[in-house]
């Protein structure tokens, strides 16, 4: 009989049966413990200020802030306008409207995402730069190139930004456009109102959350850019972190500075969420195939010369060059040392990709089987280190490791043991900061899978007679496994191509090929990193491939 | 103004190579509800968005108020037509409050004129009180009448209604087809609608259009399509009862299974000697313990007020019967039945027409 009032009452809704009562807090626990390293590295920055380093501090206000704050200001003002234009209207044509081409222009807009920023920087660089291709043909045929505009000034970094980031905005306001439908459209022009009025009326406002959200995403990633912005020398919180750790050896003004751009995310943070909640309000329920609106002959070719005009200069001509790049120089480069950092980027992509994933698993059940509000709120927690810009994790998880690898030091001494550093210079750092850093990535992409396991499916499995690891064996894994596996490709490719992290809290030595690709552009050898540079961007189309796959089903 | 206000002459449509409107017509005085009713696919919700201007039109011609707007290669733009429309999921601006919908179409008046008509507009459907709020906020049924007094606002020659109760649950959908009507015809609204459902399209229209596959069968009023339907199709689509065979004698009466009927044929149906189907209605059935005429008990289906039973008559023919629920009887017992068929509909018999092929191929 007590074994019947167990079953009665321990499995709710959604529960997971095969754990027994005394799990219900480990799964909390767990939960806290990853939330924890989420606020560790947020407290950290924030306490660094109790230290001012006063010096240092001053030569960054008198020097370096006005111009941080300046850059910041026009990087952010310039991409997120820029990435709207280019977003929405390709977002708007590919979704409403036919034209020659716009079925392969759909997915490949997405293309771009494919191709870290840091990459087409230095591409678009060698390309455009004075003593690149493109100006020296412009001084063979006219003579001069003195009127071709300074690619290095912040128009450059700008333009480079917006082409590597207007996918988000594209994406999410064409899936806006595509939700709403011809419907809304028909009744406002059934109401008196011509096609491009209630475009505007209509169609824009409508889409607002959604474009929105995908300019905040883009403003959180220029601000935590690191790699094109340092391609271009220009200054941001991002580098002038990096510059205040490797230049002035001062973790306090690294911390100091970081805490100042969170200060800036944090803005976009919240703003982001509220929109999310709006885009959850107002998402429309009908879905109807509708007629594309047939733009006239000489719109149609327009539409058609834009679509490619954008793709060319943000994937087509620089992946030519990389090509081209590649192999001039593939005989002299592909060598054991390409080989090791290949095998590092590797080993590190595949180990903080299990990591996540169980992570992400273990989140996604415990949201599951505990839906309160505390519970959920830790899960936010733990999925909010998405919007922290990697020199700013980095910062802030070295120095508690620090701490930690002096305080055990320091006691081995107390009992008589010369210990030595235990976890600086070890992967480990690295492999917190990217689990931070990605988690969202992967839990997004879990969580959404297990929403397919319904409870009813429980249930059912349950009546059948499967339970324990007999239920997650042959009911759960099997449903989440697709699920798991681009959650899995996702975040590996997110480490592969990950840069500030991996440069600031590497073991000595233990160059990657985003690594390489930072030292190499640095000294502007644009060509030796071209073939580092391609390798990334062919493991970065599996994930585009994926996306595309998910939004046609 | 004398005429119709819209008519349709002659109207085809097409995707592609498949014929979805076949040389369709219609006229609709002012004042007046009409509703195309079909099942789904068959061209009705075609032929309201050609009238609204969606569709271009492939031949024929739309008049609205005596002047073109619908004709081959020529489509005045929809937002041009003062046509209303209420659409089959409301397609409410989600983005704006009830006022803003209901103002949305009324861009010509001024400001005091506008919110002086939003509010009547929706005094009208009863929701002046919920100006304020969003569409997500207030329920399916309300979102209907909003969208029926946005539609209305800007005072449209005609309204057209996409299906308009589909979304709804039943109980909902009766009384709101009721009170579509009364705030149409308080309003003086000219309407055309469009459902599949026969309850709605009788409950709402003044006059209905049958369609099946692109094309009208018939249109009349609700009382003739139910007593006196054009073919077979129309026949069996309104209304329940059964076709069975019968015999046209020299006086013109008809023997069927049932006995002889006499009465005037809605059409000239069958010559003497012919074969023929005669429609019997459930309610020409009546159950009589009296009647010489018994037939047997197949199916019961108990609706309350009534009960309708499916009959065996002893020429094994089937016929349905409306009988008050009183009368209760289990199926395999036979019951007393006696005709009592008004309206005289035949058809001429189908095994006839095959027959006559057959003959003619040999």
């Amino acid at each position: 009989m007590p074994r019947h009032s167990t079953t009665r009452t321990a499995p709710r809704r959604g529960a997971v049966p095969f754990l027994n009562r005394g799990f219900y807090t480990g799964w909390r626990i767990a939960t806290l413990f990853i939330a924890l390293l989420v606020i560790i590295p947020l407290s950290v920055v924030f306490f660094s200020w109790h230290d001012p380093a006063r010096e240092i501090w001053q030569h960054i206000t008198e020097t370096l802030l006005g111009n941080l704050l300046r850059n910041t200001f026009w990087l952010v003002t310039g991409v997120s306008t820029g990435t709207i234009l280019l977003g929405v209207s390709l977002a708007w044509l590919t979704a409403v409207c036919e034209f020659p081409g716009r079925r392969f222009f759909t997915w490949a807009l997405l293309l771009p995402l494919a191709m870290p920023a840091y990459v087409l920087a230095f591409v678009s660089l060698g390309l455009f730069d004075y003593a690149g291709p493109v100006q020296t043909w412009l001084r063979a045929w006219f003579g001069s190139s003195s009127w071709f505009p300074d690619v290095r000034a912040t128009g450059g970094v700008v333009t480079i930004l917006t082409l590597a980031l207007y996918p988000y905005v594209y994406l999410l306001s064409r899936n806006a456009f595509q939700t709403q439908g011809k419907r809304l459209l028909e009744a406002a022009e059934s109401l008196g109102c011509g096609p491009w009025r209630a475009f505007f009326l209509v169609v824009l406002p409508m889409a607002r959350p959604w474009i929105a959200g995908g300019t905040l995403l883009v403003i959180m990633e220029a601000l935590a850019d690191f790699g094109a912005v340092s391609i271009f020398n220009y200054d941001t919180f991002t580098t002038a972190i990096y510059k205040a750790w490797f230049g002035f050896f001062s973790l306090p003004a690294a911390a100091q500075l970081a805490s100042c751009l969170v200060l800036l995310v944090f803005f976009i943070i919240v703003a982001e969420q509220r929109m999310r909640s709006r885009m959850r309000f107002s998402e429309s329920r009908q879905s109807a195939k509708s007629e594309r609106i047939l733009l006239d002959r000489r719109w149609r070719w327009l539409a058609f010369a834009y679509a490619t005009t954008v793709l060319s200069f943000a994937f087509l001509l620089p992946l030519l060059q990389l090509l081209r790049w590649s192999l001039n120089i593939f005989h002299q480069e592909f060598t054991s040392r390409y080989l090791a950092l290949l095998g590092h980027s590797l080993l590190l992509g595949l180990s903080a990709a299990l990591l996540i994933c169980a992570c992400a698993l273990l989140l996604a059940y415990t949201a599951r089987r505990h839906p309160d509000a505390a519970t959920c709120a830790l899960v936010r927690t733990a999925n909010l280190g998405y919007a922290l810009p990697g020199t700013v994790l980095a910062v802030g998880i070295f120095i508690p490791v620090a701490a930690l690898d002096n305080s055990v030091i320091s006691l081995g001494r107390l009992f008589g043991f010369e210990t030595g550093q235990i976890f600086q210079g070890t992967l480990l750092i690295m492999l917190v900061a990217y689990l931070v850093r990605f988690m969202a990535a992967g839990f997004k992409t879990i969580d959404g899978a297990m929403h397919r396991v319904t409870p009813s499916i429980d249930e059912a499995a349950r009546l059948a007679g499967l339970r324990g690891l007999k239920l997650l064996g042959r009911v759960h894994l099997p449903i989440l496994r697709n699920g798991l596996l681009s959650a899995f490709t996702l975040v590996f490719v997110d480490v592969m191509k990950e840069m500030p992290i991996t440069l600031m809290t590497r073991p000595f030595g233990w160059d990657t090929l985003a690594v390489k690709i930072f030292e190499l552009t640095s000294e502007g050898e644009w060509e030796r990193a071209a073939l580092p540079a391609v390798t990334l961007l062919l493991t970065g189309l599996v994930p585009i491939i994926l996306l595309m796959r998910n939004s046609e089903s | 103004m004398n005429g119709p206000l819209l008519e349709l002459k002659n109207i085809s449509q097409a995707y592609g190579d498949h014929w979805v409107v076949r040389n369709l017509s219609l006229s609709l005085n002012k004042g007046e509800i009409g509703c195309l009713l079909g099942a789904s696919g068959c061209g009705k919700t075609t032929v309201l968005r050609t009238i609204a201007g969606f569709e271009p039109l492939l031949r024929g011609e739309i008049h609205l108020n005596g002047t073109t707007i619908s004709r081959e290669g020529h489509s005045l733009p929809p937002a041009k037509r003062a046509i209303g429309m209420v659409f089959q999921d409301y397609a409410l601006f989600p983005h704006l409050t009830l006022f803003d919908n209901v103002a949305f179409g009324l861009r010509e008046l001024s400001r005091p004129e506008t919110v002086v008509r939003v509010h009547e507009m929706l005094e009208l459907v009863g929701l002046d009180k919920a100006h304020a709020k969003y569409p997500h906020e207030i329920s399916g049924g309300q979102q209907q009448r909003v969208a029926l007094a946005r539609a209305l606002a800007p005072r449209p020659a005609l309204l057209l209604l996409d299906e308009p109760f589909s979304n709804l649950d039943v109980t909902l959908r009766e009384r709101l087809s009721t009170e579509v009507r009364d705030i149409l015809k308080s309003y003086g609204a000219t309407a055309l609608f469009v459902t599949h459902n026969q309850h709605e399209a009788f409950a709402v229209a003044d006059r209905i259009g049958v369609m099946a596959d692109g094309a009208m069968l018939q249109w009349a009023s609700a009382h003739e399509l139910y007593h006196c339907p054009a073919d077979r199709t129309v026949a069996s689509f309104v209304g329940e009862g059964m076709l069975i065979p019968g015999l046209v004698e020299d006086a013109g009466d008809i023997t069927t299974g049932l006995g002889v009927h006499r009465g005037i044929m809605c059409r000239p149906g069958g010559l003497p000697g012919r074969a023929i189907e005669l429609l019997v209605r459930p309610e020409d059935v009546v159950h009589d313990d009296n009647s010489p005429i018994k037939a047997e008990v197949v199916r019961r289906n108990f609706r309350g007020a009534s009960i309708l039973y499916t009959l065996r008559l002893v020429s094994g023919d089937l016929v349905q019967a409306l009988v008050p629920s009183h009368c209760d009887h289990a199926p395999g017992e036979h019951i007393g039945i006696r005709s009592d068929v008004r309206h005289v509909v035949v058809f001429d018999r189908e095994d006839d027409v095959v027959t006559k092929a057959a003959l003619e191929e040999a």
